[in-house]
């Protein structure tokens, strides 16, 4: 069966050159696929995670009494916000990487601490992170002072206020925007690419360098690759935003 | 902070000479009330007159400029001051409920002791269950804000305060945003907590609730207190012309 599945595209790279679907037949060109999409998988899945984190984190920060944290927040903000996340992931790779001190793991070989995937990983969250500061401070902006005002009536703490009434409501109202913000991240780690982070597009780049003809069919997987992932992330990101409804509140 | 030793027989809520601005605008311009433990007091005046800023700095969600609040020997106006332990003594419901709109009616009334007073989660239950039971909205703990209406979200809202177990209920124009038939059934509701003894200062433009309910009744217009009475004496026989005139129109 499978002999003659990779049979039949094997003959159609024959005698259709352009459509050389070769990591479809060749083991070592499918591993560099998988590898590529695992890589794809866990640079999303990571940053994804982050980012949200970094958005909370920096959001509460935005409300802090303390004026040079709102201002060190603000700053970052207009740094990730208003630079092109490819010049951060090279300037991060090729400019900070320099700064970070290195380490030794046989004697000879001198390796930074924070690796090309490390500096993917940092720059692309920061970046998105950045945009979701922004989303979550206009969903907090969202709940009434008044609700908050009951709980603090009520003898919470700013921090129990925040983690158990303005965030559940504001991450009802940000989800939306989050979801496009995702999206876009999960797109954007394509760009790890400069600084050579083995993931899809590296390892499909790479193959049809090798061979010519498998251009056309490795720009095909991509799409289709992203399609299903960020498929996969939208789905979730609806399901959830549907698990948060709130009978009687909004729209239903 | 010379924290005086309290005693029932004194005033639970002290207020004295107190001074309140916001900016410019002094709304508050030398207040003077005392509450004893167990007594329903009532305050009413024209809009604008300062009595919801008065009952909003009893538990400090405003702050004054000057003079002095003790609530059972705290004092309110103090730097320092322990929120937490003012809050734990003052409960206080809203005009506009305040519900947490993401949480059902008995999350609502259990999230403050667990999480502020820390007992323990079936404790919290149990009571919070019996709140529901006598703010008479048995059936409706699973219901989320957005289900109920105005009158049973407010019911929901007192029943929230009580669980913290206050020793004073304050009720800032509670069933001003109501509609006419449920302001009944939350009025009913502050009449059996005042029944039960609980010290209660209420903001209100009900006339005869205040006249039915109130032990004493204060009457404010421009940040003063310009006469108070017990209701007998202050309905039926107010002095000042301004007391007069704005009874006149109410009633």
């Amino acid at each position: 069966m499978l002999d003659a599945f990779q049979e039949f595209f094997r003959e159609l790279a024959q005698t259709n050159p352009k459509w050389n679907f070769i990591y479809l037949y060749d083991p070592v060109q499918t591993e560099r696929v998988l590898t590529g999409l695992w890589m794809t998988i866990k640079l999303s899945v990571v940053c994804v995670v982050l980012s949200v984190v970094i958005g909370v984190v920096g959001a509460w920060l935005q409300g802090s009494p303390i004026r040079w944290l709102r201002m060190f927040v603000q700053g970052y903000i207009q740094f990730f916000r208003n630079t092109p996340p490819l010049v951060q992931l090279l300037f991060f790779y090729f400019a900070l990487g320099q700064f970070t001190p290195t380490y030794s793991p046989d004697g000879w070989l001198e390796v930074p601490i924070i690796s090309n995937v490390g500096w993917a990983i940092l720059s692309l969250s920061f970046f998105a992170g950045a945009f979701n500061v922004e989303i979550f401070r206009s969903g907090i902006e969202a709940v009434p002072d008044s609700t908050k005002e009951a709980a603090d009536a009520l003898g919470m703490n700013r921090l129990q206020i925040y983690r158990y009434v303005v965030l559940p409501l504001a991450f009802r109202v940000s989800l939306p925007s989050l979801n496009n913000n995702l999206v876009n991240l999960v797109k954007t780690t394509t760009q790890a690419i400069v600084i050579a982070v083995p993931e899809l597009l590296y390892q499909l780049v790479s193959i049809y360098n090798d061979y010519s003809t498998a251009q056309n069919a490795c720009m095909v997987l991509m799409f289709i690759v992203y399609i299903v992932l960020v498929g996969i992330l939208v789905m979730g990101m609806n399901k959830w935003e549907r698990n948060m409804r709130i009978p009687g509140y909004g729209q239903n | 902070m010379s924290e005086t030793e309290w005693t029932p027989d004194q005033p639970i809520v002290s207020i004295k000479d107190v001074h309140k601005s916001f900016g410019d605008l002094e709304v508050l311009k030398g207040v003077s009330l005392d509450v004893m433990k167990g007594e329903v007091i009532c305050i009413i005046g024209p809009s604008g007159s300062g009595k919801s800023t008065l009952i909003r700095c009893i538990n400090a969600l405003n702050d004054i400029q000057a003079g002095s609040i003790q609530v059972e020997g705290q004092e309110v106006n103090a730097p320092g001051l322990d929120k937490l332990a003012l809050r734990k003594k003052v409960g206080m419901v809203f005009q506009q409920y305040n519900l947490f709109p993401h949480k059902t009616a008995l999350e609502n009334v259990m999230m403050a002791p667990l999480l502020v007073l820390k007992e323990p989660e079936d404790e919290v239950e149990k009571r919070a269950r019996a709140l529901v039971k006598k703010v008479r909205l048995e059936g409706k703990e699973d219901n989320y804000p957005g289900e109920l209406s105005g009158g049973q979200q407010q019911r929901v809202a007192i029943a929230r305060s009580l669980a913290m177990n206050p020793d004073v209920m304050l009720f800032d124009e509670v069933t001003a945003a109501l509609d006419p038939e449920t302001v009944k059934e939350v009025l009913v509701t502050i009449k059996d907590l005042a029944a039960e003894g609980m010290t209660c200062i209420l903001v209100t433009h009900e006339m005869g609730f205040a006249r039915e309910i109130a032990d004493h009744i204060y009457f404010t217009d421009r940040g003063v207190i310009v006469e108070h009475g017990p209701p007998k004496t202050f309905f039926k026989a107010a002095k000042d012309p301004r007391t007069r005139e704005f009874l006149s129109q109410i009633l």
